[in-house]
């Protein structure tokens, strides 16, 4: 049966070939993927971002990232507590003539979606990588549910326009405008999310 | 300039003032209520917490603008409610003021504070109250006073 046999080679090389294809693009997809994803990194750790994704118990603040003023406390729910609630200076919007940030429901991140050590250090890529991939520590989101909360939470938004100093002088904007974020983030989500090794 | 409706102490009230003015500055200036103080105007000391829609709030960094219709508690109307006498009976009965400049915030702050934790711990206290700052350093007998009213308030005084 040479012809059979010919066909099955034929068909053993075609299946090799196509495997072997379809390895390439799904490495070069992650590999366009962890690339989108350094991009959607280098906004979570500018301090717009991480300065309320401290794994301690207060917020920071400025762009040298320092504690707090008025020792402020993270609180149970992470919105400070009764005497000292974040509400009790961040409105709903930036106060520009006071220098004040605000946006709707001005809170902390939870502790299970830190970005920092105990010691207000950056966790490296990788960690915050599987942190926000982590379903039992991200509110349940997904990729398109987290793709969702970068396009569109207001706290997220604000981190595009946080207002003014009250010295006058505007604070600084992450690394990517927020469309970019929004198109790095879907890059990488499309990618299926996919984390660096270390 | 602009109209502002305001709900100050169960009143309403109206102003005729520049938007960015800070809450502040309109109860003291336009409504002569000089029981909140200016202290640092940054939100740094506390002197001018007042309740803005029951949230212990930093009156000067507030601009006017902001309030919306969210009734304010000044220290003036402190004691409409029975958390708010108590928390003033206990301020007499500890004698916790010297220069009395901060205290309108103290009080302030630790209404808030029993409001939302009838029994604070000493880590509730240090917590609410860390905002508020004393420089004749009455903090001992500030959180022995909060603890009285707690206590006053949990047995159905005041």
């Amino acid at each position: 049966m040479p012809s059979i046999r010919a066909a099955l080679l034929v068909a053993a090389i075609v299946a090799a070939l196509w495997t072997g294809s379809r390895s390439e693009v799904t490495d070069a997809n992650t590999a366009q993927g962890l690339a989108a994803w350094e991009q959607v990194y280098s906004v979570l750790t500018h301090p717009r971002c991480i300065n309320c994704h401290t794994a301690t118990n207060y917020p920071q603040q400025g762009d040298e990232r320092r504690r707090h003023v008025a020792n402020v406390v993270r609180g149970p729910e992470g919105k400070g507590v009764p005497g000292l609630n974040c509400a009790g200076c961040h409105q709903e919007t930036n106060a520009d003539s006071t220098g004040v940030p605000g946006g709707h429901n001005w809170h902390l991140a939870p502790l299970s979606m830190r970005w920092q050590d105990t010691n207000d250090r950056p966790l490296s890529s990788a960690a915050v990588c599987r942190s926000l991939t982590d379903r039992s520590k991200n509110n349940n989101l997904d990729g398109p549910g987290l793709l969702k909360h970068n396009e569109e939470e207001p706290l997220v938004n604000w981190a595009w326009n946080p207002g003014h100093r009250p010295d006058g002088s505007m604070r600084t904007l992450p690394p990517l405008t927020h469309e970019e974020f929004v198109a790095a983030t879907r890059r990488w989500v499309e990618a299926g999310t996919p984390c660096p090794g270390r | 300039m602009a109209t502002y409706q305001l709900i100050v102490n169960g009143e309403r009230r109206e102003v005729n003032v520049d938007p960015s003015t800070p809450l502040l500055w309109v109860l003291r200036e336009d409504l002569k209520m000089t029981g909140t103080k200016y202290g640092c105007g940054i939100s740094a000391c506390g002197a001018c917490t007042v309740h803005l829609g029951g949230i212990a709030t930093r009156s000067c960094i507030v601009p006017i603008s902001h309030v919306g219709d969210r009734p304010i508690v000044t220290i003036e109307g402190i004691g409409q409610d029975a958390v708010g006498r108590a928390v003033q009976a206990a301020w007499v009965e500890t004698d916790v003021v010297q220069c009395g400049y901060c205290q309108s915030g103290q009080i302030m702050s630790a209404v808030a504070l029993l409001k939302h934790t009838p029994r604070p711990t000493e880590q509730n206290i240090e917590e609410s109250m860390g905002g508020n700052l004393c420089r004749c350093g009455t903090y001992p007998r500030i959180r022995e006073a909060i603890k009285t009213a707690a206590t006053q308030l949990t047995k159905g005084g005041a």
